[in-house]
């Protein structure tokens, strides 16, 4: 009988391995924190209770519903989970430098849940990152949104599945040293990164309007067309132009971001997102007009010779002139205080409280296009949350408890030293790592087998 | 008739500046010296205590005076009221005015080739006008430690201020020769070497050191017995860390590689710094046991292991210090040196505390590199490289407002500044054609 009982429970859990993405809701009640909602104002000493995952009560005196557990936030601060724009983090693969186009791949594919990264992300407080494609191609792979929700074994656990797709262009030096100087093959200059970004935009209102022919023609009477052959590349292309995908497009010299301003005017593309964006201070009104904005470091610059002439002012000029702006991370070690990286820009350029904390929650939730769901602490939405000791923007701040969807993923006090969910087996000795900046910083990851090994050597700049 | 034309050439000498300016437009405003009191601040002086309603009194390059009434006789008065004066802060451990551009190999001089280059000098490399430089003071950052990087001996260190037209203008009174220690760890995923060749480079790299070291007590010997010795600069510099003239730095950080460099130290009767010092908390016993001074950082940075709680890079020099090592923080940097008072910071809220931390960017580096005389703090008699904030410097939402290195008061500019100035409101806007 409890043989029997095993069996059954064995195969409950495999159906719902295959109902895929059962990932868990919390409900738990924090009490007497400050609420720093981000777009709605902060609240003292002020109550949020989530149920099911879901915050769905702000206010005073809450009393917890039974069975929920209440946590005394007095004297602490609250604010919604970080959204990280760009991150590598929790992907085996980075780059797939093949082609200067290869819109064809997915992040989705190499997820791995069991990174540790994941959970150095969440003791920083952040719980969602954008794990990006690399920049070796001017159109790389599809991107993942993640939710950090540390412990889940299915990588499709892990993925934010309710977000809208996104995908990876890159401009300048990377996508011209690998094809170009790597290859020998187009683009080896900003010109010819325009180029192969027209050129494939071209050819998929080409395949689109095959298709479409081919719709048109397939129920008519005597119709001897056949369909055209499917391309998964090219079908990309043409759901970008559809609307369906939003870009996020590596970036940092003004030129080349006002090129592809210009291209997306041309092709009638609305849905653009600058990353890096280094030079985007110089073509503020333009991105703050025609784009959906930019992710920008908070002080990156001098490491390569596109990023030479920056400012660490650039958010805050980005932010006064209207454009949506976000600091990311791009780094396993940012990630890990990003609330430091935001409170850099009181430091250049006087931003508000509010604003410097919307430049890592709602304004990168909007340019993933989730600020429906996540960015900010208002009823109705996603429980991601993080309290800290004191506030998020000083720079003696340490995140408390991470929380996403309601369940708590990190705790200062209570968690163990070592988290790895997975220790390999073969592993004699535990691999030391220093000063591993490429273990951080991973936008050129993978590339190194299509280059020789004079290039290879200046891998150690990544971004 | 005369006096007419006397007073037409007067005109036109008076004019010729305009004139010959004529292209140029606006002002440069320079680095400049005097005499300047600081006037009614709360003054942190990190080793005397904190005075409020103090004043400091600035002239030839020292401080000449720390108190509440001072003579204001020939000085510039700035008003101070309701801001704070803190000694300039010091990073130990640096690779600025050394590299310009990190992916232009053109502009990268902090390591040459050969494994042995002690004689590599960091203070003729430094390029006083490296952008860098001007977006490093304007944070507080006044003094820094640059070193060569790269082999066994990669070269020899320099502590300079940055305020300075030649490298002899910025030095300040400190150098010591560079060692990378041997190491067993990583260097990140490229690095795939099985754990046997680790160890194998490892005592390698050891085996070498000692062979090198042995040399150099052979010519310093040879030296001190007044032989004639042929021309072997890597070897003459060498014999000056075995004569204690100048310190060995030593890049050390896997736990079990401090050990072996404690051992290794032992009975040499050298003066040594170890530098890195990443799992420094592992073996911190060891390390106060041996007294030998650390500079660790960067503290923002990933744990060197997996199984490592998250924290242990910013937990690091609390540890350190907790068990009695003499701590000085650094970044490792080039471009952004600028954010040593952020990493000072997370060493505060991690276990170090705000006074040690601050201890840790002045008096410590200063004692380290034997300059406490002139460095660390605001005392009568030091260098006055002060800074003046409206609040604590470690804090993002604190501006500096004053820069003083060497006794030059140092403009609140430079590329970041002058682009942030531009580009705020650009002319034209937003313009369609």
């Amino acid at each position: 009988m409890k043989k029997l009982f095993y069996l059954l429970l064995a195969f409950f859990g495999l159906g719902c391995n295959f109902s895929q993405a059962q990932v868990q809701k919390g409900s738990v009640l924090i009490k007497n924190a400050t609420v720093l909602t981000v777009t709605k104002g902060n609240l003292e000493s002020a109550d949020v209770l989530v149920q099911n995952g879901i915050i769905t009560q702000i206010g005073k005196n809450i009393t917890a519903p039974t069975g929920v557990q209440a946590i005394d936030a007095t004297g602490k601060y609250l604010m919604p989970g970080i959204i990280d724009a760009h991150s590598h983090v929790a992907l085996d693969v980075v780059n797939e430098a093949s082609a200067p186009i290869t819109s064809e791949v997915r992040m989705k594919d190499v997820v791995n849940p069991f990174e540790i990264g994941i959970y150095r992300a969440l003791a920083g407080g952040v719980t969602v990152s954008h794990a990006m494609h690399g920049s070796a191609n001017v159109v790389g792979g599809q991107n993942a949104t993640l939710k950090h929700r540390w412990g889940a074994k299915d990588p499709a656990d892990i993925i934010m599945q309710d977000a809208p797709r996104t995908i990876k262009f890159a401009l300048g030096e990377n996508p011209t040293r690998v094809h170009g100087r790597g290859n020998g093959i187009q683009p080896r200059s900003r010109m010819g990164v325009e180029a192969v970004i027209r050129n494939g935009f071209n050819e998929a209102l080409q395949y689109k309007k095959a298709w479409e022919t081919y719709a048109a023609a397939k129920n008519t009477k005597g119709n001897t067309l056949t369909p055209p052959a499917y391309n998964e590349r090219l079908q990309t292309l043409a759901d970008i132009l559809d609307g369906k995908i939003i870009i996020h497009c590596h970036s940092y010299r003004a030129d080349e971001i006002y090129m592809l301003i210009n291209v997306a005017k041309d092709f009638n593309i609305k849905k653009l997102v600058f990353q890096h964006t280094n030079e985007g201070f110089k073509v503020a009104p333009e991105i703050a007009e025609y784009t959906m904005g930019a992710s920008v470091f908070a002080d990156w610059w001098a490491y390569k010779m596109e990023v030479y002439y920056s400012t660490a002012f650039n958010a805050a000029i980005l932010q006064r002139n209207g454009a949506i702006t976000s600091i990311n991370s791009d780094s396993a070690e940012l990630i890990r205080h990003l609330y430091h990286e935001a409170a850099k820009t009181q430091r250049y350029g006087g931003l508000t409280d509010d604003e410097a904390l919307a430049m890592i929650t709602i304004n990168p939730a909007k340019q993933l296009g989730i600020e429906d769901k996540v960015g900010s602490i208002e009823v109705g939405k996603q429980a991601d949350l993080v309290i800290f000791d004191s506030h998020p923007l000083s720079s003696y701040a340490v995140p408390q408890m991470t929380f996403v969807d309601g369940i708590k993923y990190f705790d200062v006090v209570a968690d163990k030293d070592d988290q790895r969910q997975l220790v390999s087996a073969t592993e004699m000795v535990e691999p030391i790592f220093l000063r591993a900046n490429e273990e951080a910083h991973r936008c050129m990851q993978d590339v190194e087998i299509f280059l020789d090994a004079f290039d290879v050597a200046f891998l150690k700049e990544k971004h | 008739m005369n006096r007419i034309l006397v007073l037409f050439c007067m005109t036109w000498i008076a004019l010729l500046p305009s004139v010959g300016m004529a292209q140029i437009d606006g002002e440069f405003v320079k680095p400049r010296t005097g005499k300047f009191l600081l006037k009614n601040a709360t003054v942190v002086t990190v080793t005397k205590g904190t005075l409020s309603n103090a004043s400091v009194l600035l002239e030839n390059g020292k401080i000449i005076g720390v108190g509440a009434s001072l003579p204001s006789e020939g000085a510039e008065i700035i008003d101070c009221s309701g801001l704070f004066i803190y000694p300039g802060m010091i990073d130990g451990g640096t690779r600025l005015g050394l590299v310009e551009v990190s992916s232009v190999p053109e502009t990268v001089d902090y390591s040459d080739v050969g494994n042995v280059t002690p004689n590599m000098q960091a203070l003729t490399t430094v390029n006083p006008n490296s952008e860098a430089i001007g977006v490093t003071r304007v944070s507080g950052v006044t003094t820094v430690l640059t070193v060569p990087s790269g082999g066994l001996f990669p070269g020899t260190a320099a502590l300079i201020n940055l305020n300075g037209y030649t490298p002899d203008q910025m030095y300040g009174g400190f150098k010591a020769v560079a060692m990378t220690f041997p190491s067993s760890g990583r260097r990140g995923r490229f690095d795939r070497r099985s754990e046997e060749d680790i160890k194998e480079d490892g005592e390698k790299a050891l085996k070498e050191a000692n062979e090198i070291w042995d040399n150099a007590k052979s010519y310093l010997e040879l030296k001190k017995s007044g032989a004639e010795l042929s021309y072997f600069p890597e070897m003459e510099q060498l014999s000056k860390v075995l004569s204690g003239e100048l310190p060995l730095l030593i890049e050390v950080n896997a736990a079990s590689d401090i050990l072996s460099a404690i051992q290794w130290v032992e009975g040499k009767n050298i003066k040594v710094i170890f530098t890195g010092v990443a799992e420094g908390w592992r073996v911190a016993e060891q390390i106060a046991k041996a007294k030998i001074p650390v500079v660790t950082g960067p503290v923002q940075d990933l744990p060197t292991r997996q199984s490592d709680r998250y924290d242990t890079p910013y937990a690091n020099a609390g540890k350190l210090a907790k068990a009695g090592v003499k701590v000085a923080l650094r970044t490792d940097e080039e471009e952004n040196v600028r954010n040593l008072p952020f990493h000072a910071a997370f060493a505060a809220a991690y276990g170090l505390g705000k006074e040690e931390a601050w201890k840790a960017v002045t008096i410590n580096p200063a004692e380290i590199f034997g300059v406490a005389d002139q460095y660390g703090s605001v005392e009568v008699g030091k260098k006055a490289n002060l800074i003046v904030s409206t609040g604590d410097p470690f804090e993002t939402r604190s501006q500096i407002l004053h820069v003083f290195i060497d006794g030059y008061r140092i403009p609140l500019s430079n590329r970041h500044i002058r682009l942030y100035q531009e580009f705020l409101e650009r002319s034209p806007g937003l313009k369609a054609n």
